[in-house]
């Protein structure tokens, strides 16, 4: 069975592959995010040496990575599944013998990977070429870092999920997952380090698992936390991977009960 | 055991109501009203291992509902349902692997990727061993000729090719019990035929029970012994295509064309009294109807032919489809007899 899920992520390797023309888009839109946050925190750091705990060479390359590591964990869970429900395919996924949130979390992560060796890598050298970029020298930081950036997949991925199944109890959730999208960038540091936040907003956003989505690895990518931090850091990914799974299990029992097939 | 077992099986669907007006958007916005549909209401059923049934009803009768509530898809509002001796919608993994459904409006297969490699991606899921695969695939494929069409994506195959392919896909694993939603529709009748004769010798050799919805009661009539008929959320016949044939199918029909238009009260003027109908397909043209039991034939017929100029005419036997078109009509097979 496990090799049943495997071949899920394989395909959607696969078809992004096929499909990769796509993608081209992606980079230039990607390459313009960096480029335009590396000039707009180049202006706020002015002559500054540190600002919110960071250095102007951290934040360039918290800026880089950031993104960069956005490209493996960010999918469309959350629109696939609210098409399926919506279009009522969502019933030929009832009568295989699979978890479907365990498939459609399979294929998120084959899109993740697609887009790690065919997106993130390259973009990171390209980055590293046109900004000055650190890269960290010690290789137990980069283990850590790979290991935070899955656990980043996960629970972006979790949220994606829950997203997505909030289809069957609303008619649109079309503005939901819009709204999602938004918070998850905004929340997770992704365009404001956490630490630039006002303190309540600080303390309010750590106690969310957003932060853990991009604050938490990119701070260890680029230094800012060093140690013990480190772990920590990734013991409140682990946290927030597990108590998800509690939410997305009452949800889909709910949902079940609630689903109807639309067109007959 | 039997392979489907129903008792008072029953599924409600809370509908939205939207209100009109400005007005009523704004109180739907924070206090939805809804309306409480019944799609199935309270059936039972049996159905024995290695039966063909055919499950027939209008749009909206409730077949598709029941299909998936058999096959674990919707889970019930009330009842009980027994397929293979499991609950389907509470040990859903475990009883869908020994049922094989066909979708006759939605694909199963992958669409991005051959054929082949959505057998393989099945064989994997349902966990069949490599040479039990291979040998049911070779069985597969020369029966439903599927050897020019297996290295082809699912999205250039044709709607026959398709549902000969969702076919083998629903058997791959070797199910005991087939769920077929409308498997026949929009397919030419090369391809209907060569799917009722593979259906056939399916149920014959592997003793698989067979449950088909369909709106072409040629499929009932090639396949299935038993016929299910449902109106409304509930059973109105249940019992052998013969039998239903024998008490509806008694009456005769009359085709005429006409010289010259004619309107539809003329023509029921012209029979009153006799006990027929008159169903108009245009102006030109009737069908006159004449009710089992009713004597009643040469009299209509020489009373039309008398007054009016006729081109042509035909008598016939009513079919399957004018007897179940007449039951939906009245909602009723109650047979009185």
């Amino acid at each position: 069975m496990i090799g049943a899920y495997l071949d899920f992520v394989r395909l959607r390797f696969l078809t992004m592959l096929a499909y990769r023309v796509n993608y081209y888009s992606g980079i230039v839109i990607y390459a313009i995010n960096i480029g335009a946050y590396y000039f707009i925190w180049n202006a706020v750091y002015g002559g500054s040496e540190t600002l919110g705990g960071m250095t102007a060479a951290q934040m360039s390359s918290y800026v880089a990575v950031s993104w960069m590591a956005r490209a493996f964990y960010f999918n469309n869970l959350d629109r696939e599944i609210a098409n399926e429900i919506r279009d009522g395919s969502v019933a030929i996924q009832m009568i295989r013998p699979y978890q479907y949130l365990a498939v459609k979390m399979m294929q998120g992560f084959g899109e993740g990977c697609f887009r790690l060796l065919m997106f993130s890598v390259p973009g990171m050298i390209v980055a590293a070429l046109l900004f000055p970029v650190d890269f960290p020298d010690d290789p137990a930081r980069w283990l850590w870092f790979a290991v935070m950036l899955l656990l980043s997949f996960f629970i972006n991925s979790e949220i994606n999920l829950l997203t997505g199944l909030f289809a069957f109890f609303v008619e649109n959730n079309e503005g939901m997952i819009r709204m999602k999208r938004v918070a998850v960038d905004l929340f997770s540091g992704l365009v404001i380090p956490l630490s630039f936040f006002p303190g309540w907003a600080e303390t309010a956003l750590k106690l969310l698992p957003f932060q853990a989505i991009t604050y938490l690895p990119g701070s260890v990518f680029t230094g800012t936390l060093q140690g013990g931090a480190i772990a920590q850091a990734a013991a409140v990914q682990l946290f927030w991977m597990v108590a998800l799974l509690a939410p997305l299990a009452l949800v889909w029992r709910s949902a079940r009960r609630r689903l109807f097939v639309q067109g007959g | 055991m039997p392979a489907i077992e129903v008792h008072r099986l029953r599924k409600e669907f809370m509908v939205q109501k939207n209100r009109e007006g400005l007005a009523g958007a704004l109180r739907d916005l924070f206090k939805r009203e809804y309306t409480r549909v019944v799609a199935v209401n309270d059936i039972s059923f049996t159905i024995p291992r290695g039966e063909i049934c055919g499950y027939i009803g209008e749009n909206g009768a409730g077949k598709s509902t029941t299909i998936k509530m058999l096959t674990g898809i919707l889970v019930p509002t009330s009842g009980d349902i027994r397929v293979n001796g499991f609950v389907p919608y509470k040990d859903r993994e475990k009883f869908v692997r020994g049922i094989g459904v066909v979708f006759g409006q939605r694909s199963q297969l992958w669409w991005d990727i051959g054929v082949i490699e959505s057998f393989h991606l099945l064989r994997k899921v349902y966990r069949v061993p490599p040479d039990a695969f291979k040998r049911r695939l070779d069985e597969l494929t020369e029966r439903l000729q599927l050897g020019d069409i297996l290295n082809r994506p699912v999205r250039k195959l044709s709607l026959g090719q398709r549902m000969r392919c969702e076919l083998a896909a629903s058997l791959l694993h070797n199910p005991s019990i087939l769920f077929l939603d409308e498997p026949t529709i929009g397919l030419d009748i090369v391809v209907k035929t060569e799917i009722r004769e593979f259906l056939k010798e399916i149920n014959r050799e592997y003793n698989t029970t067979i449950l088909l919805t369909t709106h072409d009661l040629q499929d009932i009539e090639a396949l299935c012994s038993r016929v299910i008929m449902l109106d409304d959320g509930k059973i109105i016949y249940d019992g052998s295509l013969d039998e239903l044939k024998a008490r509806w199918g008694k009456g005769k029909e009359v085709v005429f064309r006409f010289a010259a238009p004619v309107r539809p009260e003329r023509l029921a003027a012209l029979t009153e009294g006799l006990g027929v109908e008159w169903m108009i397909e245009n102006e030109y043209s009737a069908k006159m109807i004449i009710p089992r039991g009713e004597d009643a034939l040469s009299a209509a017929i020489s009373r039309v032919v008398g007054k009016l100029d006729i081109r042509d005419m035909t008598v016939s036997e009513t079919n399957t489809d004018e007897i179940v078109r007449e039951i939906y009509r009245s909602g009723s097979a109650a047979v009185t007899a």
